[in-house]
């Protein structure tokens, strides 16, 4: 009806572009379900650049930030251990950005396939992809429960601290250390460790910690091993009931002990040093934003990653069933999974560069 | 993608992995040799210069990634302009919005030590306030 009532006027080929806007044809060339797709992964980037911008703002509004290849240098099985200094910064997340990437390979392989109408190629490929994304919801598992059980970082509480100024941490007599491990420079990050949790995966029983069962995450060097075991001695030697540490927490020569039972470090500042002043600091938990930020824009693209092996669930299955040969579009459901798929992949580019790398 | 033949095509697949799968290894590489994890790059980090060329690097080698995953794996490149731009366009209200907040966020951080600053030089003044107070009641 529509060219009944267009001006006469008008030439064949404007017509047929005005036409194109009248409904029912596609001027985008592409399919209504298609084109929302691509419509919603433009507003779901604008969520997370949000959140990520946030992020920036943020940090950039602190004097210190945790330094990430410091935060992020565990890896499950004790792998951290085959690395010096028993730390492998980015190793694991580097791991875990290549199953998304391969993840998304496989996606792409599935697509063409689907363009074929491949019923069994389409399967094959998609069940390769479900298995990378449940492997890489597998590894952001383990980070999380690391930096909760074991290094008991939260939302509100981030024990990844960095000095504003260099010094040097307190002996157990509380006299300056000369060691060169217990100098620090400004701008570095220390992990401020739980009484009695210095060990182990999250074993809290007190008594002998100097045992060499499994180092713990995040404490890599010797010195530091070696304080937090004459540390928790300290705090066993002193009685205190570690269940109900009384409120000001407690102070001890080279270290105070808080109400949560958090072993904060006594260093003294080189500026104190030089000026003969004999007053020490202590280490201060890193900003709480951290915390917040990590588990709220992780989480957030983790739950990407999960609804998306959902859909890639259900669609693989309908696939096996048949579902999409009867509509002969060359599985374009697929096609639309797909491109969902890659975008996960794609904010990950961006919460990899923004957490990890930079 | 799309002109090639299925063999040709699926090649690509496999070219645009490996090439995925560099770029990020550079990308970590250049990160770690920033931050003095490469034995014999550690003189890098004492260069305000070389930190900032590095992040630079790595944000400029992410935006690789990202145009790469969009155009070759999501076929951007094969859809009409008209839906191109519509979902690309939109984007660039991003670059202001970074440009804006990072400002703020330097303001933020600025004030809060203008305050430390002021506290302190308060602190100071309450205390020499005070001290002759303590002696006009001992006399």
């Amino acid at each position: 009806m529509a060219t009944d009532t267009a001006p006469l006027d008008h030439d064949e080929a404007t017509q047929s572009e005005n036409d194109a806007w009248d409904g029912a044809a596609a001027p985008f060339k592409a399919s209504y379900g298609k084109l929302m797709m691509w419509y919603f992964l433009l507003s779901d980037a604008f969520t997370f650049a949000g959140f990520l911008i946030a992020y920036g703002a943020l940090r950039f509004s602190m004097p210190t930030w945790p330094v990430p290849d410091f935060v992020f240098s565990t890896a499950p099985f004790g792998i951290h251990e085959w690395f010096p200094g028993d730390k492998a910064p980015l190793i694991f997340v580097t791991f875990m950005s290549f199953l998304l990437i391969v993840s998304s390979v496989t996606m792409v392989r599935g697509v063409q396939e689907g363009h074929r109408e491949n019923q069994g190629g389409v399967v094959f490929w998609m069940l390769l992809t479900v298995i990378g994304g449940a492997g890489f919801l597998g590894c952001q598992a383990w980070e999380w429960s690391n930096l909760i059980g074991v290094e008991h970082m939260s939302i509100t509480r981030n024990p990844f601290g960095s000095p504003t100024e260099s010094g040097t941490y307190l002996m157990a007599d509380g006299n300056k250390s000369t060691a060169e491990e217990d100098q620090f420079i400004a701008g570095s990050t220390y992990l401020i460790h739980k009484a009695g949790h210095g060990h182990g995966h999250g074993d809290d029983h007190g008594g002998d910690h100097s045992g060499d069962h499994g180092a713990g995450h995040g404490e890599a060097q010797e010195g530091e091993k070696l304080f937090l075991a004459q540390a928790n001695q300290m705090v066993d030697e002193s009685g205190v009931d570690m269940a109900n540490i009384p409120i000001g927490g407690v102070n001890f020569p080279c270290f105070y002990l808080d109400e949560q039972g958090f072993i904060h470090r006594k260093y003294l500042s080189e500026e104190n040093e030089k000026m003969g002043v004999q007053e020490y600091s202590k280490q201060e938990f890193g900003p709480k934003a951290f915390g917040a930020l990590f588990f709220f824009i992780t989480g957030f693209h983790g739950f990407h990653v999960f609804s998306g092996v959902l859909f890639l669930v259900i669609i693989m299955l309908n696939v096996a069933s048949g579902l999409y040969v009867k509509r002969k579009n060359g599985y374009e459901m697929v096609e639309k999974i797909g491109l969902y798929w890659h975008f996960v992949d794609l904010v990950w580019v961006f919460v990899f560069l923004v957490f990890y790398l930079l | 993608m799309g002109h090639h033949s299925y063999e040709e095509a699926k090649k690509a697949v496999f070219r645009g992995f490996w090439l995925l799968f560099a770029v990020t290894l550079i990308e970590v590489g250049v990160s770690l040799a920033g931050k003095g994890h490469i034995p014999g790059l550690e003189w890098l980090e004492d260069y305000q210069a070389a930190i900032y060329s590095i992040g630079f690097i790595i944000i400029v080698l992410s935006l690789y990634k990202a145009y790469f995953i969009v155009y070759e794996f999501m076929h951007m490149g094969l859809e009409v302009p008209g839906l191109r731009m519509s979902v690309l366009l939109p984007m660039l209200l991003l670059v202001w919005a970074i440009i804006a907040f990072f400002n703020e966020g330097t303001a933020w951080g600025n004030r809060r030590q203008q305050i430390k600053d002021k506290d302190k030089i308060e602190l100071v003044k309450t205390q020499t306030d005070q001290a002759p107070e303590t002696r006009s009641s001992e006399e």
